[in-house]
Parts: C-alpha cells; sequence; structure tokens
C-alpha cells in the first residue's frame, strides 16, 4: 500500500489546553482561491443593491465568470503546495487542488448556460420565485422578460462551499461548507422560469432529504467525537490505530457520516432526490449540480475514506461494494423506465456515480488518479449534455420528453450528431473520455474486485440501452407535425457546449494530458 | 518499427468519410464517386501489400508491415499495427467487398424502397451520402480491427466497429431497422464490455505493462485465471461470430440491414469474432482453449445443423442467407477448435470465401428485392425467365454457398473437415452431414424463387416495366466476386500459402501439433 496519509501533522492545535489562545496560523495563499470565491459572493450580493437594474445582469456575470476565472488562474500559480493549514481544519493538497480546479472549471461552463438568454428571453431562471403560482402576478410574470440575477451569486457561495468542502480535514468545517454549498442549491433548484410548480417541488424535496442527509452527517460527527476526542480526520485515523475503545461508537459514527455524503453525491439507496430534482431544476442549474455537486461530494468522501478511515477500510470497503452495486444497477434499470431526457441522464448519473466508487476501492494511488480523472471527465461531459437539452424548445420552453425528440436528427443534424456522441460517451464507447475514465477506474479497481468490475461492464451494457433510446428517437424516428425546434443559442451556451464536446472527444483520443494530471495530483495529506 | 503502410491504408477510407461527411447536401453523386474510388483505391493498395507480403515459415516474419506509435503512455497503449497471414488476407475479402457494395447499391436510396407489406413504414427519405461515408468510415474500422497488434487498440476498433454499422442499419434498414439495429448494438456492446473486463484483466494479470499482442503471448497465468479471461474474449467473438446460442441477434440485423450493409455486416464483421478466436483466444490463452476446445466444437456443430434446418424454413431470403451464415459459422468453429493446421487454415480460407460467396448472395438478394418490393420468398417464382442473368447470378451465389467443387467454398470446407476428421472423428461425421443441408436449403430457395411457372406478382411488376435485369453496373459490381470465387476453386494456392504459416505459428501458440495420419499415405496431406 502506498502511504496516501501518513504525513506528520506538526501544527500545533489551536486552543489547548492551556487557557491561552493561540490564534491559528493560516496560509492565505494556499486558501486564497476560496477566499476570492467567497469574498465575489459577498461583493455580488452588494451589486444586487447598489446597481441599477439594466446593468445588473451584465456586471453579475461579468464578476462572477471573473471570480472563477481568478479563482483558477491562482489555482494555478499554488499547484504543486501541500499543506495543512487553519488549525489543521483545511488540507491543500494535490487532490483537492485538481477537484477545486474542476469545479472552477465545471461551475464556470454552468454560469455561462445561466447567463444564456439567447434561447429563452431573460434566461432559464424565473424572475421572482415568490410571486404565488396560478396567480395574476405568475401570469403577468410569465410573459414579462425581466432578469433576476441573484442567483450569480447564490452560485458563487455554492463554489465556494465547494471548493471548501473536499479540502477540509476537519469534520466540522465539512458540515459547514456541506451547508454553504447546500443551501444556495437548495435556493436555485426552485427558479425555474417554466414549469415552476415542479421546480418548486424538487427544491422542497431536494430541501427536506437534504436536511435528513445533514442531520445524519452531523450525528455521525458527533459520534466520530465520541470515539477519536476529536472531529479531525488525522486525529480519528490515530484513534483508530492506537484507541482501546471500543469500536461501536466508531462504526456508527462512520455509517452515518458516509450516509450524508452518499446522499450529496446521488449515491443508491440514498438517491431518490436526483431524478425530480434533475427534472425540476432549471436545466443550467441541473448542469451545475450535476457536475459540481457531484465531484465536490466524491471529493469529500475521497477525503473522509483514504485519510479518515484508511486504516479500516476492510471494514468499508464492503459497503462501498455494496452501494457501487446498488447505484449501478438502480442507476441502470430504472433509468430503462423514464421517458424524460433529464430524468434520463439522472439514472444515468446515478450508474456512473457506482463507477466511480468502483475506483475508490483500490485505496491505491492508481484508485485515487482513475476517480479523479474520472470526475474530471464526466462533469465535462454532463455539462455539455444539459447545455444541449436547454436547447430542444416548443412553445412551453424545453421538451424534454422522450416523444418529443423523435426525428430531432431530420431538424438540426448537428444537435443531434452532437448529442449522440455525448451520450455514446456516456455509454462508454471506445474513443470518447467515457470509455477512457471507464478504463482507468476499472483498471485500478480490477485486482481488488474483479467480480465488481463485471457487474459494472454489465450495467454499463443494460444503460446503453437507455442512451441507444434517445439515439433511435433522434435518428431513426420520423419527426412529429408540432415537435420542438432546435433553439441557436448566444455565444455562452455555445462556448460551454463546445468546450464540454471537446473535452469529451480529446480525452478520449489523447488523455495522457489529464492521465498525468490526474498522476500527479493523486496525493493526500492529513 | 514505423513502417506507414498500414496507416496509409486506414487514412484512405477515413479521408474519403470526412470528405462525404463534409459534403454539402445534395451532392449525392459525388458523394457515390468518392466512395467508390477511394475504396477501390484502398482495395488497390491493400492488393499491393499482399504483393508485397513475404511468406516465410521465419517467426520473426510473423507480423510484416509493422508500424508502432506511442498513444496513451500511462497505460503502454501503442498506435500499433501489423499483419500475419490470417490479418491481411481478411483485409484483402474487406477491401473488395467495400468497393462492390458501393457499387452494388448506387441507386438503392434514391427511389425510396418501399416494401408493400408494410408500406406506412417505407424506408426514411435520408440522404444516400451519409450512407456512403458510414461505409467508408466502417472500412477504416474494420481494417484497423484487423490490422492492430495492441489489444487495447484492436478492442477501440472493435467497439468502435459498432457505430457506423447500428447507424447503417437504423437509417437505412427495413420496416423493423430500430428493433434490429439496438438488438445489433446491444448484443455486440455486451459482448464488447465482457471482452474489456478480460482486456483489463490480461493487463493487470500478465503484469507487462504493455497492451501489444507480441508482449503479451505466453505471459498469461494459467488456471482458473486464464479461464475466465478467455471467456471473456470467447464470449464478445462468440456473438459476434455468432455461435449458436449467442446468434439470435443476427437474423433480425441481417433481415433489416440493407442489402449492402447486410453483405459487410455477414461477409466482414462477422469474421472478426472467427478472427479474434483464432488471432487472441488460441495464443492467449492456450490451456484455456484446449480445456474448452470439446464444448465449443459441440456448439459449433450444433449450429451447423440447428440453422440449417431453420434457414429452410425461412420465408424471408435475408433472414434464411443470415441463418445459413450461422451454418456457416459452424464449419469455421470447428476448423479453429480442431487445433490442426488443415484445419486452421481452411477455416481461414472460409472466411475469406464465406466473405466472398455470403457477401455476393445478400448483393443478388438486395438486387432482387429491389426489383420484386418484397423479401419474402413466395413472392417470387419462374423469375430466371425474364431475368436470366440476374436467375445465373443468383445460381452461381447459391452454389458457392452449398460448397460445389470447382467454387472456393468447397476448398475451405473440405480442408476443415479433414482437419477436424484427423482429431475429431465424430464431430468432422456429423458435421459432415451439414453439406447436404447446405444443398436443400440453397436448391429449394433457387427453385422457389427461380424455377416454376412465373409468379403472377412478378409478372404485374414486369408489365408495369419494373423487373428488369441485371444492368452494366450491377453485372460490373458482382463480377470481381464472382471471378474470385471461382479463381480461388480452382487454384487456392497463392491464398493459401500466405495463411498457412500464420496458422502454424497459431498452432504451436495453443501447444499442439497435428496428429500423425493413420496411413502413411493419406491424401490430403499438408500442402
Amino acid at each position: 500500500m502506498i502511504p496516501l496519509t501518513a504525513v506528520p501533522v506538526t501544527l500545533a492545535a489551536a486552543g489547548s489546553d492551556t487557557g491561552t489562545f493561540a490564534a491559528p496560523s493560516i496560509s492565505y495563499a494556499a486558501i486564497a482561491p476560496i477566499l476570492i470565491v467567497l469574498s465575489a459572493a459577498c461583493l455580488g450580493v452588494l451589486v444586487e443593491a447598489v446597481v441599477p437594474r439594466p446593468a445588473r445582469f451584465v456586471t453579475q456575470v461579468s464578476l462572477t465568470l471573473a471570480t472563477l476565472a481568478a479563482a483558477f488562474i491562482d489555482l494555478i500559480a499554488i499547484r504543486g503546495h501541500s499543506v495543512v493549514t487553519a488549525a489543521r481544519a483545511i488540507s491543500i493538497d494535490g487532490t483537492s487542488l485538481f477537484i477545486q480546479g474542476t469545479i472552477l472549471v465545471l461551475a464556470a461552463l454552468s454560469v455561462l448556460l445561466l447567463a444564456e438568454r439567447g434561447v429563452e428571453p431573460g434566461s432559464a431562471i424565473v424572475a421572482q420565485a415568490a410571486v404565488v403560482i396560478g396567480s395574476p402576478a405568475d401570469r403577468r410574470l410569465a410573459s414579462s422578460d425581466r432578469v433576476q440575477t441573484e442567483i450569480f451569486p447564490l452560485t458563487l457561495f455554492a463554489v465556494g462551499g465547494m471548493l471548501i468542502f473536499p479540502a477540509a480535514n476537519n469534520l466540522l468545517l465539512m458540515f459547514v461548507a456541506l451547508e454553504v454549498f447546500s443551501l444556495p442549491l437548495y435556493l436555485m433548484a426552485g427558479l425555474s422560469r417554466r414549469r415552476r410548480l415542479l421546480s418548486q417541488e424538487a427544491a422542497i424535496k431536494y430541501f427536506l432529504l437534504g436536511a435528513f442527509a445533514s442531520a445524519f452527517f452531523l450525528y455521525g460527527v458527533a459520534l466520530l467525537y465520541g470515539y477519536a476526542n476529536s472531529v479531525n480526520l488525522s486525529d480519528i485515523l490515530a484513534a483508530q490505530n492506537n484507541s482501546n475503545q471500543s469500536d461501536t461508537l466508531l462504526y456508527l459514527g462512520f455509517g452515518m457520516l458516509i450516509v450524508g455524503l452518499l446522499f450529496k453525491a446521488g449515491i443508491a439507496p440514498f438517491h431518490s432526490w436526483t431524478p425530480d430534482v434533475y427534472q425540476g431544476s432549471p436545466t443550467p442549474v441541473t448542469a451545475f449540480m450535476a457536475s459540481c455537486t457531484k465531484i465536490a461530494a466524491f471529493g469529500a468522501i475521497l477525503r473522509v475514506l483514504y485519510v479518515g478511515f484508511y486504516v479500516s477500510s476492510w471494514n468499508w470497503r464492503p459497503i462501498i461494494w455494496a452501494v457501487a452495486i446498488a447505484s449501478i444497477v438502480v442507476g441502470a434499470v430504472l433509468g430503462l423506465t423514464q421517458t424524460d431526457v433529464k430524468r434520463i441522464l439522472a439514472y444515468s448519473s446515478i450508474a456512473h456515480a457506482g463507477f466511480i466508487l468502483i475506483g475508490l476501492i483500490s485505496v491505491d494511488k492508481a484508485g485515487l488518479s482513475s476517480v479523479l480523472f474520472y470526475l474530471a471527465s464526466y462533469g465535462l461531459t454532463t455539462v455539455a449534455a444539459f447545455g444541449l437539452v436547454t436547447l430542444v424548445r416548443d412553445g412551453n420552453g424545453e421538451a424534454s420528453h422522450l416523444s418529443q425528440w423523435s426525428g430531432l436528427a431530420k431538424r438540426s443534424p448537428l444537435f443531434a450528431v452532437t448529442f449522440t456522441f455525448l451520450l455514446f460517451a456516456f455509454a462508454g464507447i471506445p474513443l470518447t473520455s467515457g470509455f477512457t475514465g471507464k478504463f482507468v477506474v476499472f483498471r485500478a479497481a480490477y485486482h481488488v474486485a474483479a467480480p465488481l468490475v463485471v457487474i459494472a461492464l454489465i450495467g454499463s451494457a443494460v444503460a446503453a440501452f437507455f442512451y441507444l433510446r434517445i439515439v433511435v428517437m433522434m435518428f431513426f424516428a420520423e419527426p412529429a407535425e408540432d415537435g420542438p425546434t432546435v433553439a441557436i443559442p448566444s455565444a455562452l451556451s455555445t462556448i460551454s457546449i463546445t468546450v464540454g464536446v471537446a473535452a469529451t472527444l480529446v480525452l478520449g483520443v489523447f488523455p495522457q494530458p489529464l492521465l498525468d494530471l490526474a498522476d500527479n495530483a493523486a496525493k493526500l495529506r492529513g | 518499427m514505423h513502417n506507414i503502410s498500414l496507416l496509409l491504408l486506414l487514412a484512405i477510407p477515413l479521408l474519403g468519410s470526412l470528405a462525404i461527411f463534409a459534403l454539402p447536401a445534395g451532392r449525392e453523386l459525388l458523394a457515390k464517386q468518392i466512395a467508390l474510388v477511394l475504396s477501390t483505391a484502398t482495395f488497390a493498395f491493400a492488393v499491393v501489400l499482399g504483393c508485397l507480403f513475404k511468406v516465410s515459415d521465419n517467426r520473426a516474419d510473423r507480423f510484416q508491415f509493422n508500424g508502432s506509435w506511442t498513444w496513451i503512455r500511462s497505460f503502454g497503449v501503442h498506435f500499433a499495427f501489423g499483419v500475419d497471414g490470417i490479418a491481411l488476407v481478411l483485409i484483402g475479402m474487406s477491401t473488395l467487398l467495400v468497393p462492390v457494395v458501393v457499387l452494388a447499391s448506387w441507386n438503392s436510396f434514391d427511389s425510396v424502397e418501399d416494401m408493400e407489406e408494410t408500406p406506412a413504414e417505407s424506408a426514411p427519405k435520408r440522404s444516400s451520402k451519409s450512407y456512403f461515408a458510414l461505409l467508408l468510415l466502417l472500412e477504416v474500422f474494420m481494417v484497423g480491427v484487423f490490422a492492430a497488434t495492441d489489444i487495447f487498440l484492436f478492442y477501440v476498433f472493435f467497439e468502435a466497429m459498432l457505430v457506423p454499422m447500428y447507424f447503417i442499419i437504423g437509417s437505412f434498414g427495413g420496416p423493423r431497422r430500430q428493433y434490429a439495429a439496438v438488438k445489433f448494438f446491444l448484443y455486440s456492446l455486451l459482448g464488447g464490455l465482457l471482452m474489456l473486463a478480460s482486456v483489463i484483466g490480461l493487463y493487470v494479470s500478465a503484469g507487462t505493462s504493455s497492451f501489444a499482442f507480441t508482449d503479451l503471448v505466453g505471459h498469461v497465468p494459467t488456471g482458473a485465471t486464464q479461464k475466465w479471461l478467455f471467456l471473456g474474449f470467447f464470449i464478445a467473438f462468440a456473438i459476434k461470430a455468432p455461435l449458436v446460442p449467442f446468434h439470435t441477434w443476427l437474423p433480425d440485423a441481417g433481415a433489416e440491414a440493407p442489402a449492402g450493409g447486410a453483405a459487410l455486416l455477414v461477409g466482414v464483421l462477422d469474421k472478426v469474432g472467427t478472427f479474434g478466436f483464432l488471432r487472441y483466444c488460441l495464443p492467449l490463452f492456450p490451456e484455456a482453449s484446449r480445456y474448452f476446445a470439446k464444448p465449443i466444437l459441440i456448439l459449433s456443430v450444433v449450429g451447423i445443423l440447428y440453422a440449417a434446418f431453420l434457414a429452410m424454413g425461412q420465408r424471408d431470403m435475408k433472414r434464411l442467407v443470415a441463418y445459413t451464415s450461422v451454418a456457416h459459422f459452424g464449419f469455421i468453429g470447428i476448423g479453429i477448435f480442431a487445433f490442426t493446421t488443415q484445419g486452421g487454415t481452411g477455416a481461414v480460407l472460409y472466411m475469406v470465401n464465406h466473405g466472398l460467396s455470403t457477401g455476393l448472395l445478400f448483393i443478388v438478394i438486395g438486387l432482387l428485392i429491389s426489383r420484386g418490393k418484397s423479401r419474402l420468398v413466395t413472392d417470387y417464382g419462374g423469375t430466371a425467365k425474364i431475368t436470366p442473368r440476374l436467375g445465373g447470378v443468383f445460381l452461381l451465389a447459391g452454389l458457392s454457398a452449398l460448397a460445389l467443387p470447382g467454387m472456393s467454398t468447397f476448398i475451405s470446407e473440405f480442408l476443415t473437415l479433414v482437419g477436424t476428421f484427423t482429431r475429431h472423428k465424430a464431430i468432422a461425421i456429423v458435421a459432415t452431414s451439414g453439406i447436404i443441408l447446405a444443398a436443400l436449403y440453397v436448391l429449394l430457395l433457387y427453385q422457389r424463387t427461380m424455377q416454376g411457372p412465373l409468379n403472377e406478382r412478378t409478372a404485374k411488376l414486369r408489365a408495369e416495366g419494373g423487373f428488369k435485369d441485371l444492368n452494366a453496373r450491377e453485372l460490373f459490381a458482382v463480377g470481381p466476386l464472382i471471378a474470385l470465387i471461382l479463381v480461388l476453386g480452382v487454384y487456392p494456392k497463392p491464398v493459401i500459402d500466405i495463411i498457412n504459416p500464420a496458422v502454424k505459428f497459431t498452432m504451436q501458440d495453443v501447444g499442439q501439433t497435428d496428429p500423425q495420419p493413420l496411413h502413411a499415405a493419406q491424401p490430403g496431406g499438408h500442402k
């Protein structure tokens, strides 16, 4: 086994028993990207208050994109950093930097989709979310092209939380980060301009179930504190080596903790929110959730398993086996019965979460780097796929029902070919990034879990069926008389989709640079 | 090792495919011309390579025209090509079939085929441009799959091949094309993914950090591991081939695909399965191959008889031909798993000949269907009276399918059976009865469609000015296939000479020497 975590922690713990309070030393350089994003988010709130309405949209979009770009540039500047800072609460290492970078890129692509006003006047976001649905005000709202821009600072807050989440070395901080990115997301899920009832239902479901999951997480943290007398992952690890306490608290605590994390990552059997929320949310928000939230959640799972519970991998491996199989089966089988493209993609994401978990099982450097690669490539494909979904429209907004897509290839061959390519990537056909991702994950897991790999491969054959259903609909069916058309997006969405599609192709054909990057980044420090 | 000739062979059709995709709509004629010229050029280039190929028993010359470039360094994957005799003749056969198919389906999609039984769901009005682009793309992958010497690369081509064929069936096929296309894709994908599991397992357990075929041979651990890995590859190839009981996708796909697509599907894509047995299953997993040989031989023989009976019962001509292919596969299967040089050589020759003869049969039936607007045997009768040339070509294709002496298929069937007989007498004897059944289903088909009184429906179409005999273009398309079938039937030596050393190497890899003939003077010894 490669020692992933055995870095001795030298920093003195803050708040020691001596009674005097020693301020923790903070490496501001290491957490600068996080600070940039969070302060820009606060600035965004001020922009809402100060900047006049006509200029607000442009200001917010530029501020958000500039922030994400600045944070990303700063991240590149501090690459290679490896430091545990802020009273051992934040661990900036290869893995967290890689995940943060991926989140920033994907968030920027999602923001481009959010800012799209070419296909729907006033973007996909409702102007006044509080208006009662069905009221006269709601009818006036439907015809207005007013734009709501609070979503951009909300997005930045969510991104800030997501940046901390995978870097948190302290379970309480991890919980705070979880809430920081979850609360904006609950809100964002309910902001759809069209089909508002569905959207609000999604928000409520996401909030209630998310609150449950948070409670589980917090209870797990409490139990682990009882076991290890610390909420720091390194201390919990040390306690497992040295403690002669009963393991009951450890296992119970770990179980509750992991439930909260699996929920965020959308892994069966904690997946039930995924289809409803993905379907109800405004599609750009779905793109953001499906890519960034998932990656942040997996980052946290990685850290908890690899740093905090490295020595008990024999105890948690069976759990990961079980949920990975459950995820693949649920995603592949239930996906077969779906008739809505967004729901199909949601079930596909559940199955993919199962594949990613398989990479985790090996508990070595290859496993870690394979998961990183998979997360990045899957996120890029996902953003592009949801970006394309926003383009298929009829008089009622997005037409995401499968039957409405029939014969779409005749109306817009370019759209159909591009979407098919992304579906093939989801299915793992060679020469797409999906194949490379599956390959690295399965290769890493093969020597510890060969049967699981075979199950996963059979699962992906089943899942291929519902991807093919979409392809069949688009290419081999006759177009309906009054079917939807493919809107021509503005430059913003076009850039976002193009980047996602190009990455899907390049990572399928020449994956070496990203593989190297993931290999180099596969270092954890606790 | 940077010989670029095989890379060029891939580049020609790839360029053609991209060029046709890039053409503006409405330039159908130019698309066809590009397809024809470039696929012919590919074939010509393959012939040149065939002439340059050095026939030698020296193991160092097993793979020729080797070229290798690093592709994905972390996996040890190379963009590596090279051909042995087996791959070379199969590439030759595939590249010949493509221009023939292009020529034969020249006008197929200009006038929309409306099958009478389902007028509502007639073939879609889709530009024929993409059909020809897909054909050339398919050719790239077909050549690639035979020429790859890196197992990862082979897998990539193996899977990528599905995509153009899926669209050929789904966009240009018959009434049930959606069902057939999805069934084809899913069956193949499932097999492919099981193979992927084995590919990864092979890589991990051999521990060579390389996917190159020559690096992996002999490095596979024996015992249970090898058996599992073998099964992964075997199931993928058995689905592709297809071996009973994995064959059920073929009749649907073969029947619904457009005739040209069906010719390539059965003629070439199915050969990838049997090629895989010879190239990968036997040398990589010798112990497992010997272990599983008996059940595979039995399944093959069952396939010969079962598919032959099913073929006799078909009303749909294309389904019938698809079933005959399942039966023919049985012969190839016993030839390979008998582990004799004769059987192996016979099997490879069988693959080539079967590609030619079934390709011809599908094309002829496609021409017949385009005239009669029906796939049903009962809608035809006495056709040879009004279309003697079509009747003649049909008879020739049929006779070649039943392996009449004088046709190339006879040589290969004979070699296969003799090679099998030296090791497994019972299997060979039972398989021989398949020849009689083959005569039955072919001759019955010919008799019902071409002989007897003129069918009323046919007469009506003829009276309306349809149902013409083959024109010059169509004759020109089938001409090369007929010529080759007859020439190889009389003088197969050049091809056998190319195949033989490669098969010998394979049999050495699998650790089997030919059994001694019972009598020293037994005829039909080694060539």
